[in-house]
């Protein structure tokens, strides 16, 4: 962790982490539990906690190769009208629009592919910044 | 290591229920995939149940791997239903269209119905 905040308007962190089990389960952890504090419902905590183990085993997996020593960054913040998620790795990055639509009917039967697709019907707004090794989530409260 | 899935077979039926509330992480997933294969193991043609009352949050690597399973039980002529799946969780199906591929029932006892 690198920084962190508290304030009555809201709750903001990042974190510098390896890639690893351990350390991502206590960051998603502490932003799950910060959502709830926030007042944001179950249904809210359920959307970020799935956008963002997507994207932090795309990070570890995918981004970083499995390579533990690779960094991964993660800042999060929250107020009452939004929580903003920005994971980003050491990898070379993905083109989004090359990733093939698991929805599709031939791929329906494939066993991987449905973590960006996840991502993207949870979140408000999903944003990937060039080279593609960032992901930017934001969640807007209804 | 703790073991992921409950598996009991009633009436050449194999029934398996989640231990684990949460199917998150690699290795987790990992283990759910050999425990199933475990599972089917030696059946020319198994008839599967998977139970997932007990699932409060799913991957996309966990969906990899029931349509790996899903797949393999196809391939020999077996079936695998789904059952009890929540209705957060059945959004993952939904939005995936996964709930074209695989056969969903609301309670195992509607799964077992359609089986035997």
């Amino acid at each position: 962790m690198t920084g962190m905040s508290n304030q009555s308007e809201g709750w903001e962190r990042q974190y510098d982490l390896a890639s690893t089990r351990p350390e991502i389960d206590q960051a998603v952890s502490e932003i799950l539990e910060a959502c709830t504090d926030q007042g944001y419902e179950e249904s809210a905590t359920f959307a970020i906690r799935l956008s963002l183990e997507e994207a932090m085993a795309n990070a570890m997996m995918h981004g970083n190769a499995g390579d533990e020593s690779k960094r991964i960054r993660l800042s999060c913040r929250i107020d009452g009208k939004q929580i903003c998620l920005e994971i980003q790795d050491e990898g070379p990055g993905f083109d989004p629009d090359t990733v093939p639509d698991p929805t599709a009917d031939e791929n329906l039967t494939i066993a991987s592919g449905r973590g960006l697709a996840l991502i993207k019907a949870f979140m408000t707004r999903v944003e990937i910044p060039r080279p593609g090794n960032q992901l930017k989530l934001i969640f807007e409260r209804v | 290591m703790t073991k992921m899935l409950q598996v009991d077979e009633v009436g050449g039926v194999i029934e398996v229920g989640f231990l684990e509330k949460n199917i998150l992480d690699e290795s987790n997933i990992q283990q759910v995939g050999e425990e199933l294969n475990a599972a089917v193991e030696g059946k020319p043609t198994p008839q599967l149940i998977l139970d997932f009352g007990n699932v409060e949050h799913l991957s996309s690597a966990a969906l990899g791997i029931l349509i790996t399973m899903n797949n393999r039980v196809k391939d020999v002529g077996g079936k695998m239903c789904l059952a009890n799946i929540r209705p957060q969780i059945f959004e993952i199906f939904k939005i995936t269209k996964l709930d074209r591929i695989f056969t969903v029932h609301e309670t195992a006892k509607a799964a077992r119905e359609d089986l035997n």
